[in-house]
């Protein structure tokens, strides 16, 4: 684990974000719920790579499972795989200018989408309405740029890097 | 620094791991629920969570209670105290035809329904995935709350209990589709299994023969088959009967009595008497019912009413 001051910040942005996904919503809104907890993950792993490895994404993953009913493992799968990615060209993804990061952030959503989603099928349960089912990961190009400017703000003032 | 690659190497080979793991997991959550434990533990581990994300509808409720007017007060009062003196009237004549029921099976040597608990638990205001018809209450093991218990609302059954942590469940709707549920129609005792189908106000009866006797309005029950769920409590109303030409089973649809994305208030129903149990409703208010003396069975009866087999 690395050594850092006030490296608690990350993780008490992932209990809020955490914390959003379970917050009652009317029942209309549902399905329209942004992955919270995926974006602030995405985050910290394109801010500072070594503050989230793919071993704490897929113990978060473990927990949205729990907290969602969802198979275990399902939401973890996807969680690591994309957080892997993130980790894998954080380099390139920092430089892109925020519409860019939004749009790749979206991308990266959708593929976590689509493992829980293929998991989904393969127990017997595909949702309904398939392009509702996306449209969290489509708003997340709406939601990047505020998520990102709060995260950083955050970062800035408790000196993390 | 670790120079680039090698950590990346290290980064995939851990992924694939994770991988292999991820599999394993959900494997044995779906087929054998070995994982059981750890969704258990990790329940646990979300109740402060649970608990905070409940905070705000939980003040706001407090707040509205307590800033009622006194008006709103006695109004309630009013109607609660008029539905409690018919409760009591249909409780009295309730009593008087159990009594009578006990004395009837034992006459016929059946055996006697089982007497039932019930705890009254509330749901958390706390949002699960859209995809799957599940709440969380706030009663756990610690209340002897068990999985696979039945969950019912004032208007009939909701569901049941599938993972029990200390202080708080997550419980199964019956109109998510994964649940299935042994149903009976009243009017004529048909039996059928009712399905979820990832609506609140929608459920569906499987397997009923084109040529059955099922008619739009007809009042489902739970059967007791199974041996999960208690019998005779209202299930459904049927709402739709299409019999396809040519087909052999009949599209039938229900909708759900109890009001599944409602209610705030369930009933945790126990199948005996909980052990060791406190109880909700203090011993002096809850209306005992008077003994009936048990008539003495002549020792021939049984033995004539054999012979006449």
């Amino acid at each position: 684990m690395i050594h850092m001051r006030n490296f608690w910040v990350v993780p008490l942005t992932l209990l809020v974000a955490l914390m959003l996904m379970m917050l009652p919503l009317p029942p209309w809104a549902r399905p329209f719920r942004p992955d919270w907890l995926s974006i602030v993950a995405l985050y910290w792993a394109l801010a500072i790579p070594r503050a989230l490895g793919i071993g704490s994404a897929w113990l978060l993953g473990l927990l949205l499972d729990v907290a969602h009913g969802t198979l275990l493992g399902q939401h973890a799968l996807g969680l690591a795989i994309i957080v892997y990615i993130a980790l894998r060209s954080y380099q390139q993804i920092r430089i892109a200018p925020l519409g860019q990061q939004g749009l790749i952030i979206m991308l990266l959503l959708a593929i976590k989408q689509s493992i829980v989603l293929w998991v989904d099928g393969a127990i017997g349960r595909m949702p309904a309405n398939i392009p509702l089912y996306y449209a969290p990961s489509l708003l997340a190009v709406v939601l990047w740029p505020w998520a990102f400017i709060i995260l950083r703000d955050l970062r800035r003032r408790y000196r993390l890097s | 620094m670790q120079p680039l690659f090698q950590q990346a190497a290290g980064l995939t080979l851990r992924l694939l791991l994770l991988i292999i793991l991820s599999l394993l997991v959900m494997t044995t959550d779906h087929r054998f629920h070995h994982v059981e434990k750890v969704r258990t533990a990790i329940l646990q581990g979300l109740y402060p969570v649970h608990y905070l994300v409940n905070l705000p509808a939980d003040a706001a409720a407090w707040l509205l209670e307590n800033l009622s007017s006194r008006d709103m007060l006695t109004s309630d009062n009013t109607r609660l105290r008029a539905e409690n003196l018919s409760l009591r009237a249909r409780q009295q004549q309730f009593d008087a035809l159990a009594n009578e029921n006990v004395r009837l099976r034992k006459l016929l040597r059946a055996a006697a329904h089982v007497e039932q608990d019930v705890l009254v638990a509330e749901l958390l205001a706390v949002d699960l995935d859209p995809y799957r018809q599940q709440v969380v209450i706030d009663k756990g093991s610690d209340d002897g709350v068990y999985s696979g218990q039945p969950l019912l609302d004032a208007q009939g059954v909701m569901g049941q209990v599938i993972e029990v942590a200390a202080d708080s469940a997550v419980a199964l709707l019956i109109s998510d589709p994964s649940h299935a549920l042994p149903v009976e129609v009243l009017r004529n005792g048909l039996r059928a299994i009712a399905r979820g189908v990832g609506r609140a106000d929608r459920i569906e009866l499987l397997h009923i023969p084109a040529s059955a006797d099922v008619e739009v309005g007809d009042i489902l029950l739970s059967s007791g088959l199974g041996g999960r769920f208690p019998p005779d409590y209202p299930v459904a109303r049927v709402t739709e009967v299409e019999r396809p030409r040519g087909r052999a089973f009949a599209r039938v649809f229900a909708r759900p009595n109890a009001l599944l994305d409602r209610s705030r208030e369930v009933l945790l129903v126990w199948r005996e008497p909980r052990r060791g149990a406190t109880a909700d409703i203090p011993a002096e208010l809850v209306p005992t019912a008077p003994e009936y003396p048990t008539p003495q069975l002549p020792d021939g009866d049984a033995t004539t009413a054999e012979g006449r087999q």
